[in-house]
C-alpha cells in the first residue's frame, strides 16, 4: 500500500513515521485486533492474563502466520497457491514417518528434510506455473489434489502419534522462552525477515512489479519467471516448516492433516490487505490478519457467541476487509486526480 | 437481451477454424477429447474392475454425481464470464440445514424447499452485488462468501443433524427407472442441462457471456449488459446450488452444517477438465458434463477396484493440470510440425 507517495511528507521524521503508522492498512488490522484482545479480555479476563491465556494467545496462530506469510508472498505476484494445506500435511507426515522409520535421527536433519521436502512441491507449483503459462489457481488446485492424494496413499489409514516422535521434538511445539512460545519466536523471525526484503532488497520490489503489472515487468526486462519461481518455492518452504511445527505442536498427523488450511491462508492475507490481484500489501499484514482470524475464533465463545458462528464472522470479516480495500482505492484514485487536475491549472 | 443488436464478433481463433472440413472441428476438440475420455475408461474399467459393468454401480455413480453435475452447469457461465464462485458449496450446505431446520419446525416440505430455493437466490445477488455493483474480485468475494454461507450453515445446527424427512421425498431422491439402474432424479438434472446449454450457446444471453468473457469492453460496446449477465449468472449458482442442496439432504437422508464442504474445488476441477478457459471466453456444456462424469466414473471404478477412494485425488490432480496445459503443448507440437515441412521444401 503506497498512498503516502501521494501525500507531501510532514517536515520531521518522527511525524513521518507517525503519519505513515495512521495511514497505513496494516494499523486497521491490528487496531480490530486490540479491540477484539481487549473486549475479551474485560470479559474474562484469564484471556489475556494467566500463563496459558498469554501463550496461547501468541501460539495458536503462529503455524497460520508462517503459512499466510507465503501465501502474501505469492498473491503479491498475482499469484495464489491454493496447495499449502497439502503441503503441510505432507511434510507433517513426513516429519513424522522420519522419527519411526529412522530411529535417533537429529531433529535438525528432520527438520531440513521437510523444509526441502516442502521446497521441492513449491517448486513444482513453480515450475507449472511459470513455464504452463497457465492461472496459479489451476495449477494449485490440481496439485492440492494431488499432494493430497499422495498424502492419502502413503497414510491409508496409519496415523503418527506423539509416542512415535521424542519428547524434545514435541516439547518445542508448546515451550515458551521468556514467555513467548518458541513457535512464535520462528513465526516472528520469518515474518520480519520476509518483510525486509520485499520492502528493501530489489527482488522484493520486483515482486510487486510483477503483480502491479506482468506485462510491463516483463518489457522492463525484469525475470519475471525467475521471481515467480521463488515466490511458489518460498511459499513451499514455510508450508513445509509449517508442517513439521504442526506435527511438533499437536503431536499427531494423519492423511487429512492441513486440509481447508489453504482458504485460511488466503482469508488472513485479504484480510490484512493484500489485494488479490497483486501489487500491493504487506506480510505484516497477512500476518495480523492470520493472528486476528484465530483469535476471533478464540474469542467468540468467551463473549458467549457459540462457536459454531465463527466461521460466519470470519466470512464477514474478509468481506468487510474486501470493501474496505475498495473504498480506500476510490478515495485514493479521487485524490490522485484532483491533485493531478490542480498541478495542471 | 433485447437491446442486443449487434451478435457479438467471434474470437479470432473461432474463426480460423472455419477453414477446415467440418468433422475436424466437430471431432478434434477439447470436449470430444473428455467425451472420449469417459468411455474409454468406462470400457476398460467394465472388463478389468469387478461389478463395475452393473446397473447398480451405474446407479450410484449418477446419484453420486448429481450435485456436481448441477452446479457445473452455472458454474459454467461463471468461469465463461472470467469470474469464479468458490461458495457454491456453502450456499448447498446453507440450503440444506434449512430444509432440515423448517421441515424440523413443522413447515410442508414443499414450501421449505421453495424457500431454500429463494434463499440460494439471495445468496447468490449478495456474490452478484459485491462483484458487479462493487466492482470487488470474485475470487476474493466468494472466499469470503464461502466462510460466510458455510458459517451460518454451521451456527444454525451446530454439530447436530437432522433425519427425518417425508419417506416419499427421500425415496424420490434415490429411485431409479425400473431395472436400467439410472436415477429418477437424471430427469431433473437432464431438463437442466438441455436449457443450461441452449442458453449458453444459442441465446444472444449466452453468446453475450462468451463475449464478456473474451473482452469486457468490446462486449460493453456491442451492447452486452456486462453487469446484467454476471449478477444473473451468479444468481443462477446460487439457486442450482440451493437445489443440489436440497437434493443433498433427501438422497442422504441428513441435513448436517458441515455437508458438500470443499465440494466447490471438485466442480470447478471437473468445469475446467471439461475444456472451459479459466480465463473465460472458451468452453462447450458437453466437456463439461463429460468432465464430471470422467472424474465420477474414475471416482467409481478405483473405489470398486479397493483403491482407497481419496486417492482418486492424485488422477483429478494431474488430469486438471494435464488439461490445462495440454493446449501449450499442442501448440508447441504444431509449432514443430508446419517448420519441419517448409525444410523439407
Amino acid at each position: 500500500m503506497s498512498p503516502i507517495g501521494t501525500v507531501r511528507p510532514p517536515a520531521n521524521a518522527v511525524a513521518r513515521l507517525t503519519g505513515h503508522f495512521f495511514r497505513s492498512r496494516e494499523t486497521g488490522i491490528l487496531a480490530a485486533l486490540v479491540i477484539v484482545i481487549a473486549v475479551t479480555t474485560i470479559v474474562n479476563p484469564t484471556f489475556l492474563f494467566s500463563p496459558d491465556g498469554f501463550r496461547d494467545l501468541l501460539l495458536t496462530p503462529s503455524i497460520l502466520i508462517l503459512i499466510a506469510v507465503g501465501q502474501a508472498v505469492v498473491i503479491i505476484t498475482r499469484s495464489v497457491d491454493l496447495s499449502v494445506g497439502s503441503v503441510v500435511g505432507l511434510t507433517a507426515y513426513l516429519a513424522g514417518r522420519l522419527f519411526i522409520d529412522v530411529p535417533g535421527i537429529p531433529i535438525i536433519a528432520v527438520f531440513l528434510v521437510a523444509i526441502a521436502a516442502g521446497a521441492v512441491l513449491g517448486l513444482i507449483n513453480g515450475l507449472l506455473v511459470a513455464f504452463g503459462k497457465v492461472p496459479a489457481l489451476v495449477i494449485t488446485l490440481g496439485t492440492m489434489y494431488a499432494y493430497r492424494g499422495v498424502n492419502v496413499l502413503w497414510t491409508g489409514s496409519n496415523r503418527v502419534n506423539s509416542s512415535d516422535m521424542p519428547k524434545v521434538f514435541l516439547d518445542l511445539g508448546t515451550q515458551t522462552v521468556l514467555f513467548i512460545p518458541s513457535l512464535t519466536i520462528i513465526a516472528l523471525v520469518v515474518v520480519l525477515a520476509t518483510g525486509w526484503y520485499l520492502r528493501n532488497k530489489r527482488g522484493g520490489r520486483e515482486l510487486y512489479a510483477i503483480g502491479s503489472d506482468p506485462d510491463a515487468a516483463e518489457l522492463y526486462g525484469l525475470n519475471v519467471t525467475r521471481r515467480v519461481l521463488v515466490a511458489f518455492v518460498l511459499s513451499g518452504v514455510l508450508a513445509g516448516l509449517a508442517g513439521i511445527l504442526f506435527a511438533a505442536r499437536y503431536g499427531t498427523t494423519n492423511s487429512q492433516t492441513g486440509t481447508g488450511l489453504e482458504l485460511q491462508a488466503v482469508g488472513a492475507a485479504v484480510i490484512g490487505g493484500v489485494a488479490i490481484f497483486g501489487g500491493s500489501g504487506t506480510v505484516y499484514g497477512a500476518a495480523i490478519g492470520a493472528v486476528l482470524l484465530l483469535t476471533i475464533n478464540r474469542a467468540l465463545p468467551i463473549l458467549g457467541i457459540q462457536d459454531f458462528w465463527q466461521q460466519a464472522v470470519v466470512g464477514a470479516l474478509i468481506i468487510g476487509a474486501i470493501v474496505l480495500d475498495r473504498l480506500l482505492a476510490l478515495r485514493l484514485s479521487r485524490k490522485l486526480t484532483s491533485e493531478h487536475q490542480v498541478s495542471h491549472d | 437481451m433485447t437491446s442486443l443488436d449487434v451478435p457479438p464478433p467471434p474470437a479470432a481463433s473461432a474463426l480460423s477454424n472455419y477453414g477446415r472440413p467440418l468433422w475436424r472441428r466437430w471431432l478434434l476438440t477439447r470436449e470430444s477429447a473428455v467425451i472420449v475420455a469417459v468411455v474409454l475408461v468406462w470400457v476398460v474399467a467394465s472388463s478389468v474392475v469387478p461389478y463395475f459393468g452393473t446397473t447398480t454401480t451405474l446407479g450410484f455413480l449418477l446419484l453420486d454425481a448429481t450435485p456436481i453435475l448441477m452446479i457445473a452447469l452455472p458454474m459454467t457461465f461463471v468461469i465463461i464470464t472470467g469470474e469464479i464462485d468458490l461458495s457454491v458449496a456453502s450456499t448447498l450446505g446453507l440450503s440444506s440445514v434449512l430444509l432440515g431446520v423448517l421441515t424440523k419446525a413443522g413447515t410442508p416440505i414443499a414450501l421449505a424447499m421453495i424457500i431454500c430455493l429463494v434463499v440460494g437466490l439471495l445468496v447468490g445477488a449478495v456474490n452478484g452485488f459485491l462483484v458487479t455493483i462493487a466492482g470487488l474480485p470474485s475470487l476474493a468475494v466468494t472466499i469470503g462468501t464461502l466462510a460466510l454461507f458455510r458459517g451460518v450453515a454451521v451456527g444454525l445446527l451446530g454439530t447436530t443433524a437432522i433425519t427425518t424427512f417425508p419417506a416419499f421425498w427421500q425415496n424420490l431422491a434415490q429411485a431409479r427407472f425400473g431395472l436400467s439402474g439410472i436415477p429418477v432424479v437424471m430427469v431433473l438434472v437432464v431438463v437442466l442441462a438441455v436449457i443450461f446449454a441452449v442458453v449458453l450457446h444459442f441465446t444472444p444471453f449466452g453468446r453475450g457471456l462468451f463475449a464478456l468473457g473474451l473482452s469486457r469492453d468490446t462486449a460493453e460496446f456491442s451492447g452486452v449488459k456486462v453487469n446484467r449477465a454476471k449478477f444473473i449468472a451468479f444468481l443462477l449458482t446460487g439457486i442450482i446450488s440451493a437445489l443440489a442442496g436440497i437434493y443433498w439432504t433427501l438422497r442422504y437422508g441428513s441435513s448436517r452444517g458441515d455437508n458438500a464442504t470443499g465440494l466447490e474445488l471438485s466442480v470447478i476441477a471437473a468445469v475446467l477438465l471439461g475444456g472451459v478457459s479459466i480465463f473465460g471466453g472458451k468452453g462447450a456444456l458437453h466437456g463439461v458434463i463429460a468432465g464430471v462424469l470422467l472424474i465420477g466414473v474414475l471416482q467409481s471404478a478405483l473405489r470398486l477396484a479397493n483403491v482407497s477412494s481419496d486417492a482418486i485425488n492424485i488422477v483429478i490432480g494431474a488430469l486438471l493440470i494435464m488439461s490445462v496445459l495440454s493446449p501449450r503443448l499442442l501448440a508447441w507440437a504444431r509449432r514443430l510440425s508446419p517448420s519441419r515441412t517448409r525444410q523439407r521444401k
